[in-house]
């Protein structure tokens, strides 16, 4: 027991929590807590808009596996946030978020920056506080950081009102805690282990689909065995991108609406799929009664809502990815050997057959693949890749090659534009010895470019790579391919001129119109390890596919 | 068991007895596009849980997606879906009901008697009757008010208990 006021209780708490760095602005509501972090050890990085510092904490957490913290003030500080929170809760992300509030007398009379934040996140959070007083902090934030990063990961908000941050109260820091309505179950059933382990054993053509929680649970060596042992073909979703090694003989990269050919024709083949730690989104599955009508499906999912509330599934599965695809293995091992089947020579074949079906709308200037194709080349295997929303991310997702989990970060579920550069300095923040670049288009940067003032100040240089089509690409794509080509409102005219923009915030921006010249951009980036800004023109006309149309099985891809 | 589609069917949950939880759980129903037809609240044994009991209406697959989205909140312990047919099902109406001439105030008395319902209130122009059962006896008895002259009536909502040692409380 100590006295102290609750600002004190609540930074020891998160130094309790081993957080090492904040990513915030400061308001009226939350300046006590901001006083005590100025003379804390942990970093606080301010950020120029509160959404970023919410991206840059789902950043850090992805590239890291520990929990981001954001901060805000109340009222607007707080509501910026929501997009960030929101975001992070569809990819269930690790993410604690801090907000001021107005004092406690005032709440619900209106105040000045008053929001009411807590009824606001309810339904894009895992868990939210309101701190009703100075001795509630510790355990509140105890609860918070294993709500946020316990079972399947996400945001937890804490709303602390200013004048519980300023009340001086005998404080007390607890070891455990017990939340009576949170169970999460890790452990696979038995049952359900040895039963897909024998309708996998039994399986001609099996494919594994892997997703986000794959990555969450650090199961990625799990999942490469059992893909061996099976010589099962392995797709992903777009957020289980990285989780398998996209050079491996066995990748078919991602499924869905822009998933690559071989994974959208291989997916349908198979007759039996091990779906791990994916929920079965409609950008993944296309039409959902069309998706692998002729497989059985087993599904892995920590969180047990997952479990028949899109796919209808054969066996289901609840448990954390790591230790059900290592039980699986482990039951698959003694009754199988791996074998030369027919299956993985259809895989390679269809695989090789695919491969230089890409199409060319690029009017003489770079193509978006090659450039990609190219970036991966200029890039080690460790650095980290994340996108913006758009064609720029679903051309990364297909042509970028990801070789490690947590080296591919982007919006999927909510599908944020703005979401790649505020999450690159995150991510750069959590691991500043690798390269980080964002995969931008001119459309998504602009929402969040103001942050290159965070980069530049607070010294953490990320390379931003536009494919600048001076449209929103992939509305303009949509308006091309279903609404006879009325370009409404999608474009962009090439403003800004990134280059001066990069320049006015001091950072350096280089223009490229070659391949030559874009490979030598990224790597004078990466080694000078300054923030940059490589502008690329890239053709308006240029679409992504293959594609699924909306309402349409996998079948029914288009790919040119 | 195959239930046939948009039937009723109740829920009851154990939950943290403090406030935002009404809210996340209705808000919850709301944003996932599951219709309540009645929720009711009250404490329990235990003072720091309440009990809620929500009657829905959907298909198999719904509802069992309810009870996963149910037990998925933080603040709810426990939740388990009540069968019917082992289930003691309650609902509560006070019904005011326009007495125009004694024949009519006789003649709701007599209903209210076979109903084993209650007066709880008289006035000059009007009867306060209390009336306790399932929704079925309730709908029936207010049906057989409508003629006099319904003023004003107030239902609590469906509440309900298993029968026998079957409970759903905390251990």
């Amino acid at each position: 027991m100590a006295k102290m006021t609750g600002a004190e209780a609540l930074v020891e708490a998160l130094k309790r929590q081993k957080v090492d760095v904040i990513f915030g602005i400061p308001g009226g509501a939350i300046l006590p807590v901001y006083d005590v972090l100025y003379d804390s050890t942990i970093r606080h990085i301010l950020m120029k808009h509160e959404q970023c510092a919410a991206h840059a904490a789902d950043g850090y957490a992805r590239a890291s596996g520990r929990p981001g913290v954001c901060m805000a003030t109340s009222g607007p500080g707080a509501t910026n946030l929501v997009t960030g929170i929101a975001n992070a809760y569809m990819d269930s992300s690790p993410i604690v978020a801090l907000t001021g509030q107005v004092p406690r007398p005032m709440i619900g009379k209106d105040a000045f920056q008053e929001a009411d934040i807590v009824g606001i996140t309810t339904p894009i959070t895992k868990y939210n506080f309101q701190v009703k007083k100075a001795s509630d902090i510790p355990s509140t934030v105890k609860t918070a950081f294993y709500l946020a990063t316990t079972g399947r990961p996400g945001p937890v908000l804490i709303d602390l009102p200013k004048d519980v941050q300023t009340e001086t109260a005998e404080i007390e820091f607890t070891d455990g805690i017990e939340i009576r309505g949170y169970k999460p179950r890790y452990d696979p059933h038995p049952l359900q282990v040895k039963k897909s382990a024998e309708m996998l054993a039994q399986a001609e053509k099996p494919v594994i689909l892997a997703g986000g929680g794959v990555i969450l649970s650090n199961a990625s060596p799990e999942l490469l065995k059992i893909a061996e042992l099976l010589t099962a073909p392995v797709a992903t979703s777009l957020m289980g991108k990285g989780c398998f090694p996209e050079n491996h003989p066995l990748s078919l990269g991602m499924v869905g609406m822009h998933g690559t050919i071989a994974a959208n024709k291989i997916i349908l083949e198979a007759d039996v799929l091990l779906v791990a730690g994916l929920r079965f989104s409609d950008r993944t599955t296309g039409k959902l009664d069309m998706f692998c009508p002729e497989a059985k499906i087993i599904h892995i999912d920590v969180d047990s809502a997952e479990i028949g509330k899109n796919a209808k599934v054969d066996l289901p599965m609840v448990a954390d990815a790591k230790m059900a695809l290592e039980a699986i293995y482990q039951s698959l091992n003694q009754q199988m050997k791996t074998k030369e089947s027919p299956w993985r020579k259809r895989v390679q074949v269809l695989k090789e057959e695919v491969q230089n079906k890409s199409n060319n709308n690029s009017k003489g200037k770079l193509k978006p693949a090659d450039l990609l194709e190219q970036l991966r080349k200029d890039l080690p295997e460790d650095a980290i890749v994340t996108t913006e929303v758009g064609q720029n991310q679903m051309w990364a997702a297909l042509h970028f090659k990801a070789y490690r989990p947590r080296t591919f970060i982007s919006s999927g579920g909510l599908g944020t534009m703005g979401f790649g550069f505020p999450a690159s300095l995150g991510a750069k923040v959590a691991c500043p010895d690798k390269p980080v670049v964002d995969i931008a288009g001119d459309g998504s940067f602009i929402m969040t470019e103001q942050d290159l003032a965070t980069s530049v100040l607070e010294d953490i240089p990320v390379t931003v790579i536009v494919l600048n089509n001076a449209m929103l690409g992939m509305v303009a794509q949509w308006q091309r391919l279903f609404y006879n080509r009325r370009y409404s409102a999608s474009e962009l005219k090439g403003i800004p001129d990134f280059v001066k923009l990069a320049e006015a915030y001091g950072a350096q921006g280089f223009r490229v119109e070659s391949l030559t010249d874009f490979s030598g951009a990224v790597r004078k980036a990466v080694k000078s390890n300054v923030t940059t800004v490589i502008d690329i023109p890239v053709s308006p006309e240029e679409n992504v596919f293959p594609m699924v149309p909306v309402g349409s099985g996998l079948k029914d891809m288009i790919w040119e | 068991m195959v239930v046939a589609k948009q039937e009723s069917h109740i829920i009851a949950a154990i939950v943290e007895h403090k406030p935002g939880v009404l809210y996340s759980v209705s808000n919850m129903f709301r944003r996932r596009g599951f219709n309540i037809e009645s929720i009711t609240v009250g404490p329990t044994e235990q003072e720091d849980l309440a009990r809620m009991t929500i009657t829905v209406n959907g298909d198999e697959t719904v509802v069992e997606q309810m009870i996963k989205q149910m037990r998925k909140l933080i603040d709810v312990v426990k939740v388990r879906r009540l069968d019917p047919p082992t289930t003691v099902i309650r609902e509560m109406a006070l019904v005011k009901v326009r007495t125009p001439d004694a024949r009519a105030r006789s003649d709701i008395i007599n209903y209210a008697n076979i109903f084993r319902a209650r007066v709880v209130d008289v006035s000059t122009e009007m009867l306060m009757i209390e009336i306790t059962g399932d929704s079925d006896k309730i709908n029936a008895f207010l049906d057989l008010m409508k003629p006099f002259g319904l003023e004003e009536t107030a239902r609590t909502g469906i509440t309900a208990l298993s029968r026998g040692t079957r409970s759903v409380r905390m251990e």
